[in-house]
């Protein structure tokens, strides 16, 4: 299925980069305390507009104010996620079809859709995966029903599809550089849109839903495993959650192939 | 020279229409969430928050979307890149002061994103239905009220950036204005929705009069003399923020030869 897990010698390669890429940003400590600074605001904010939105209603299409401190804990760690690891690789990416760099990935030997999936590691943004773990720790104990052991395991796997759903569609996008070359507003497309996780896909519109859910996958990222934690999760869900990541992933292997073929590098 | 420099962004800016629709698009996404999101919780409340109905949200969402694109002026996060790489130097032997470069730049960019943010606002009010009660002199306010908005919002942007010229490390400060001005000023919510107390600190700071002022000159139900003591503010607002960038700008730019030697 996915080339990512096919083994272990695979797997020793991205901790491999991973390694170097904490090596390189350790040189620049300060911006662990840049990363704080920002993320505290960005929680800061977040917990002032929930205050004021419940401030005029006592639940949100169903969703209390506790349950959706959840959902922003995970909208939290997922976007620590995709700044720390997808969106620097992405970016990478951009730049090599851009200038035709691309070459000397694919001619190492090894498999070039995960060499382009793990180079890049910004581990200072991962601060937002703790700030994120933190939040979801507090909302838990003010909604004070236990969590199961079924519930936990059930938020552990549909986190993992979650930032699988993400990564796909991260690369869908940037696959897209091999046919129109400029591609970098697709960052701001994509932070624009991914503010839309900040609140359950269940209060938008139908067609929003849909689009949050299926085009962009907010849904599974953010508000699947917000459902695990808040007894919202049925097990055809999770179900579902598992055949869309793994259709999601088979089409973005087809799709990367198709781009690849289209590649014609820096000097040719 | 306003002219010149006008057209001249105009056309630029025409020519990479694909990215800045992209741009567009990518921050409808902000009010569409903060639309939604009312949406609900007034329907809930069995129709309206605080006397606002979901029609009268959209309204104001909708308005938002232009009167956030009148907003886009020179980041204050622009000026290190201008410090750096020495472009400041070109624009200090310049005859005329720098900001009259950025205001004529910008405001020459903001008519190829007028035209390009009508067919938007079509499909907005085509989903969102908003209720719009708006008369001639509304109208006429709200096309100064932009421009007002625009002024002050730049003036201000120009004072902040201009604080790379001590410290580089900015980015902290950067974050707490923003963060104000998304509470304070009507971006996030309409400010009748804050608490009071909230309410009498957004009425002495400027941000009101870049984001909630215009907008509910259009989307809200102003009476004739809000609406003329709002345009009055604002050209104190102007006023004050010239001010400031002149008085700032004498002193900052001593510290910028000094770096540059």
């Amino acid at each position: 299925m996915s080339p990512l897990l096919k083994s272990p010698r695979r797997l020793r390669l991205a901790g491999t980069f991973l390694q170097i890429g904490a090596m390189n940003e350790l040189q620049y400590r300060v911006n662990f305390f840049l990363s704080l600074v920002q993320s505290v605001v960005a929680v800061s904010t977040a917990l002032a507009v929930l205050a004021l939105v419940f401030s005029h209603t006592d639940s949100l299409g169903g969703w209390s104010s506790d349950e959706l401190l959840v959902v922003m804990g995970v909208y939290v760690l997922m976007g620590g996620l995709i700044r720390s690891v997808i969106q620097p690789n992405m970016q990478q990416l951009m730049t090599d079809v851009e200038q035709g760099t691309l070459d000397y990935v694919l001619t190492k030997p090894e498999d070039a859709q995960l060499l382009v999936s793990v180079r890049r590691f910004q581990i200072w943004q991962g601060v937002d995966v703790f700030v994120g773990l933190a939040l979801i720790g507090v909302a838990l104990v003010r909604v004070s029903e236990p969590v199961d052991i079924g519930s936990a395991l059930g938020f552990a796997l549909a986190l993992v599809l979650g930032a699988l759903d993400i990564y796909c569609f991260w690369l869908i996008l940037t696959t897209g550089a091999f046919w129109v070359t400029r591609v970098d507003f697709i960052i701001e497309l994509f932070d624009g849109m991914y503010q839309a996780g900040r609140w359950p896909v269940t209060i938008y519109p139908g067609w929003l839903r849909i689009s949050f859910t299926f085009l962009v996958p907010l849904g599974f990222a953010v508000t699947v495993p917000a459902q695990a934690l808040t007894g919202r999760l049925s097990g055809w869900l999770l179900l579902g959650a598992v055949a869309f990541t793994a259709l999601l992933m088979a089409f973005t292997r087809w799709f990367w192939r198709c781009g690849l073929k289209n590649y014609s590098g820096a000097s040719a | 020279m306003y002219a010149v420099v006008m057209r001249t962004a105009a056309q630029t800016q025409f020519q990479y229409r694909t990215a800045n629709y992209a741009y567009m698009l990518g921050m409808i996404a902000e009010p569409v969430i903060y639309l939604v999101v009312w949406s609900v919780v007034a329907r809930s409340q069995g129709g309206a928050v605080e006397g606002i109905t979901a029609g009268e949200f959209a309204a104001y969402y909708i308005v938002w979307t232009l009167v956030r694109n009148m907003n886009i002026v020179f980041t204050p996060f622009g000026w290190e890149e201008r410090i750096r790489t020495g472009e400041m130097s070109a624009m200090l032997v310049r005859p005329v002061h720098p900001i009259h470069y950025d205001l004529a730049f910008f405001a020459g960019w903001k008519f190829v994103v007028i035209v390009m943010w009508l067919p938007i606002a079509a499909v907005l009010v085509l989903i969102f239905r908003p209720t719009f009660d708006v008369n001639a002199l509304e109208v006429g306010v709200f096309l100064i009220a932009i421009w007002g908005a625009y002024l002050i919002r730049s003036l201000l942007l120009w004072v902040l950036g201009m604080v790379t010229f001590w410290t580089t490390r900015v980015s902290a400060l950067y974050e707490l204005y923003f963060t104000a001005e998304l509470l304070l000023s009507g971006r996030l919510l309409p400010l009748a929705l804050l608490p009071g107390w909230a309410v009498t600190v957004s009425d002495v700071l400027p941000f009101k009069y870049t984001f909630g002022y215009p907008i509910e000159v259009l989307a809200g139900d102003l009476s004739t003399a809000e609406l003329f003591i709002g345009l009055g503010l604002q050209a104190v607002w102007i006023a004050v923020g010239a001010l400031l960038v002149a008085a700032v700008w004498r002193i900052g730019v001593r510290r910028y030869s000094a770096v540059g030697n």
